[in-house]
């Protein structure tokens, strides 16, 4: 007969077939819904910032620069107001010592029992203890690169959040601005500036009310003129891009049927969700200006005297290089430091927070 | 393709006018004058000197007077070095500069190329590693620390090169590695990851499909796309190589443009500051419309568009 | 010589990730004769592309054979070096890919990447290159196939670029052809003609072809054996007409239901596969599809079905099979 057993078990070798004859009715019997769903595995839910803060924790390398960030803040802003030694004291009868030397009168002083605290990087040739102007050098780099990027992230987000969200020829234009300063070369514009600002603000320095431009340093001012002038160009870009994604999602079309104003929805409802890149970007944008600002320290355009800063610490070091190299290298190596772990940490915040690069 | 040239050249045009105003403005700022430094002229010198570049004049057509002189390419005279003439001295400069910056260009890209590819195709092994180690930290230290570790180390403690001037091959060995270095880091970087995005490209798998050797996928699939994003990365990269030779020549004493440009800078040469700032910035801004103009041209895929 | 031109047995296969072992097939045996029009079905992650792949030796990092063996044309594939497998590959296996955006490389012609394929394996120059490009794009049904050779994927349209990868696929006169959903990246009228090619190169080449796709359409029109996969395992298999008109599987019937009908009268709904596809991480130890499953018994959460015949060249994993084979032999019908 042609026929074949229309339910036979299929005993083909190659298919490897156990003879199920260990079963019984039961297992046959309808298997319920809760069965069912024991089945399947459900995988936990996370939330955006969740998932962010356990991912950045599992990357070792952005956690060591986190911490080497933490340190250098310590460094910079906490240890000078424990230090013995002030950035600007010149210590009579201690000029150019080496690291851990004392000075005859020093020398007296411990002999005699009193308590002296180490020059541990020595001293300059004024006097002035090394370790206190790198840490001094260090807080000016520092404050440079966060009051730099505050400005952008604010210039960048609000230009780029309104460029997005009107769209249009409003977004024409304001782009077509954007890609114009794009392409203005920054470095020379602000030597430029920095070197035709110098007497219009000193001048403006003697007026009451303006002796902060002293303090800051006319040096310091141009670069920060430069920046909320030029820089934010790449934060705006990136947030219109942004903005542009979102304005097209429904929560947004939901806030504007309720009545919320253009200012609203900017602030509350875009803003917010692109807060992710726009930590991103400024964290990057840190270490990018605290480079900026140590190039034209080391030029002589950066800060003004006495106040160190780590680029100028490194320019003035550079005459005595062969007598004393440590003068040299302490800033330089701070610096590097400094850089480096910014720009780690920004890079472990874009793998943890940047959803594009999600998986 | 044309509408793209021209509109490109049209935004650069634009920059350059702005650069150019916002430079004269700026000068108005200077003590005395666009073209004077802090000493004080005697009356009679300032207004022949007034007379002689047209100060005396409304500022719309100072303006106008400044814009044309510029078109015609005079930049001005020299404050510090009386009577040569800003254009002079850029172009006595320029080929110092040129060949180091030149050698660094090439140097960054070849290295940079050849290096992120390496990283790329070990992705996740060792030499992976330490090149992404050696990169990162490459992007993070300022030029002004490479040249100084450079030359305390190769030159005054190993005493194997020169530390100053330019007077043989060897004196080129340490500014064009220190000028380079940045740059190369950032073309690892970059290189790496285009090459990865392109590694893992539908492209790839066809090639293999094809039967091609690896060597051979990556050598003509590969390496030709990955390189592209490179090319837009030559215009900041001739940005920084300028603006970084401010430092290099500062340090290494080389008698080229950015070592002119500081001592302009110290000794409050207006014009010449002025001078070459523009000079740099056309520069710049022509070149890259040069690389953004040759980006589409070497990318078929946006010849059309 | 053995008489299958290809012959997969026992296939195990899985992706080593960060996360654990991915096991993406799971005793997949496939065996064609030469001619044969195979397709094989599933939804997406479901191991069809990874069969395709393991057989041109292309499976991805961090993918590893586990065990099996797969044979091509009596060349045991799976112990093959790089080199012999290279020999084989864009030679006489070749493969279209689903999406003809991608898989073309943007930065050379379409010319230079025909004719890189036959440079490759034939010993044919450059000038006859060319003319066998032309040839073939003549063959798969573009016009001014001169002027084609010398543009870039870019210029062509989706349905063109696909004709373009069918072109490198055919260049060598291949004994196997596998399609990679060939048509899913398509527009559907674009998706028609391409079908119509593939079915009219088949009838004048008489090639072997695997065709993967997730419609059921597609392999209705061309294929005469199909393989239904879920969770890297092959659920049921069988020629078109038992697996259109009497499918054994719930999840093959699952499929049928969700396609689409012309004639469909408006109370007949069409009824989708609830759920999603099991976490391929943690595989569960009973039947893949058992929590999608509307027939679900509890025999099915805790073993896996074995492979039942229906009927000469119809198989399938279903406990729903062995439950009537169960009651038939328990009744005395059976044997």
């Amino acid at each position: 007969m042609n026929q074949k057993q229309p339910f036979a078990i299929n005993m083909n070798p190659d298919q490897k077939v156990p003879l199920s004859f260990h079963l019984n009715p039961e297992d046959f019997a309808p298997a319920s819904d809760s069965e069912k769903l024991e089945l399947v595995t459900m995988r936990e839910s996370v939330s955006f910032w969740g998932d962010g803060i356990r991912r950045f924790r599992k990357n070792k390398l952005a956690m060591a620069s986190l911490v080497v960030v933490i340190f250098m803040m310590f460094f910079a802003f906490v240890l000078p107001r424990f230090y013995p030694y002030n950035y600007a004291q010149q210590i009579r009868g201690s000029e150019a010592l080496a690291p851990f030397e004392y000075s005859a009168p020093e020398q007296a002083a411990k002999d005699a029992g009193e308590k002296i605290f180490p020059h541990m990087l020595g001293t300059d040739t004024l006097g002035r203890d090394i370790m206190a102007r790198v840490m001094m050098g260090s807080s000016v780099s520092i404050l440079v690169g966060l009051v730099a990027s505050t400005i952008i992230l604010i210039i960048g987000s609000i230009y780029g959040a309104m460029a997005g969200y009107f769209g249009g020829w409003v977004d024409t234009i304001m782009m077509r601005l954007v890609d114009i300063i794009y392409t203005v070369p920054d470095i020379l514009i602000i030597i430029l500036l920095s070197v035709t600002l110098k007497h219009p603000l000193q001048a403006l320095a003697t007026k009451p009310g303006f002796a902060w431009i002293n303090t800051v340093g006319v040096g310091l001012i141009s670069i920060f003129i430069v920046f909320s002038l030029l820089y934010w160009v790449g934060m705006a870009r990136i947030v219109r891009g942004q903005v542009l994604a979102l304005k097209e999602l429904e929560f947004v079309s939901a806030a504007k049927a309720l009545g919320a104003n253009h200012n609203r929805i900017i602030r509350k409802h875009l803003l917010t969700n692109c807060i992710g890149t726009l930590i991103v970007t400024t964290t990057l944008q840190i270490p990018s200006s605290i480079f900026t600002e140590s190039f034209l320290s080391f030029l002589g355009l950066g800060v003004s005297a006495p106040m160190p800063s780590l680029g100028s610490l490194a320019a003035t070091a550079l005459d005595g290089i062969y007598s004393y190299p440590y003068r040299l290298f302490a800033p330089a190596f701070t610096i590097s430091v400094i850089i480096l772990a910014f720009n780690l940490l920004g890079d472990g915040l874009r793998d943890a927070f940047d959803p594009k690069l999600k998986n | 393709m044309a509408q793209y040239v021209v509109k490109r050249i049209a935004l650069a045009v634009v920059t350059l006018i702005i650069v150019s105003t916002f430079t004269f403005f700026l000068m108005f700022l200077v003590p005395g004058g666009p073209f004077l430094a802090e000493k004080a002229p005697s009356a009679a010198t300032l207004k022949a000197l007034e007379e002689k570049y047209g100060l005396d004049q409304p500022i719309p057509i100072q303006y106008k007077n400044y814009m044309l002189r510029l078109l015609q390419g005079d930049l001005g005279t020299s404050l510090k070095q009386r009577g040569r003439e800003v254009n002079n001295i850029i172009f006595t400069r320029l080929p110092v500069s040129a060949k180091i910056g030149g050698l660094a260009i090439l140097l960054a890209v070849v290295v940079g190329v050849f290096l992120g590819s390496v990283a790329a195709l070990n992705r996740g092994k060792t030499i992976d590693s330490v090149i992404i180690f050696f990169s990162t930290c490459g992007i993070a230290v300022p030029g002004f620390v490479v040249c100084t570790v450079l030359m305390y180390f190769l030159g005054a403690k190993l005493n194997l090169l020169p530390t100053f001037g330019l007077t043989s091959y060897k004196h080129y060995i340490m500014p064009v590695i220190a000028l380079a270095f940045y740059p190369m880091s950032y073309i690892s970087r970059l290189m790496r990851s285009c090459m990865l995005d392109v590694l893992g490209q539908d492209y790839m798998r066809t090639a293999k499909a094809k039967g091609l050797s690896q060597w051979k996928a990556l050598f003509k699939h590969a390496l030709r796309n990955a390189i592209l994003p490179i090319v837009t990365y030559l215009g900041p990269l001739l940005a920084y190589t300028l603006t970084g030779s401010f430092i290099v020549e500062k340090i290494f004493t080389i008698p080229g443009l950015g070592n002119s440009f500081i001592s302009s800078i110290t000794g409050r040469d207006y014009p010449l500051i002025m001078g070459t700032t523009i000079f740099l910035a056309f520069l710049i801004i022509t070149m890259n419309v040069v690389v953004d103009i040759i980006y589409k041209l070497v990318d078929p895929r946006i010849k059309l568009s | 010589m053995s008489e299958y031109l290809v012959n997969i047995q026992n296939l195990k296969l899985s992706f080593f990730t960060p996360a654990g072992e991915v096991k993406a097939l799971n005793d997949v045996t496939i065996q064609m004769k030469q001619g044969d029009v195979l397709g094989i079905v599933g939804e997406s992650g479901s191991g069809k592309s990874v069969t395709a792949y393991s057989l041109m030796g292309l499976v991805p990092e961090p993918g590893r054979i586990i065990s099996g063996s797969i044979e091509f044309d009596g060349h045991p594939m799976h112990t093959m070096t790089e080199k012999e497998l290279r020999q084989i590959r864009g030679n006489e296996i070749s493969i279209i890919f689903q999406d003809p955006m991608t898989s073309l490389n943007p930065v050379f012609t379409v010319g230079n990447q025909i004719e890189e394929v036959i440079l490759l394996h034939t010993d044919k120059n450059r000038k006859q290159a060319r003319e066998r490009a032309e040839e073939l794009l003549n063959l798969v049904g573009i016009n001014e196939p001169r002027k084609r050779l010398r543009q870039y994927p870019h210029e062509l349209s989706g349905g063109m670029r696909q004709r373009v990868m069918i072109a490198i696929a055919l260049a060598c006169e291949p004994k196997l052809l596998i399609a990679d959903e060939p048509t899913t990246a398509l527009d559907v009228t674009i998706q028609a003609q391409i079908l119509e090619l593939m079915n009219d190169l088949k009838e004048k080449i008489g090639m072997s072809i695997i065709m993967i796709t997730h419609d059921l359409g597609v392999v209705a029109s061309m294929c005469e054996k199909i393989a239904v996969m879920y969770a890297g395992k092959i659920v049921e298999y069988g020629t078109a007409d038992e697996i259109f008109y009497n499918p054994h599987h719930e999840y093959t019937k699952g499929l049928l239901l969700s396609i689409p009908k012309l004639t469909a009268t408006d109370h007949e709904k069409l009824i989708p596969i609830e759920g999603t596809p099991v976490d391929m991480l943690m595989p569960p130890k009973g039947c893949p599809f058992a929590p999608r499953c509307n027939s679900c018994m509890k025999i099915c959460l805790k073993e896996m079905p074995p492979y039942t015949d229906v009927n000469d060249d119809h198989y399938s994993a279903c406990w729903l099979l062995q439950k009537q084979a169960y009651k038939m032999i328990k009744d005395g019908v059976a044997r």
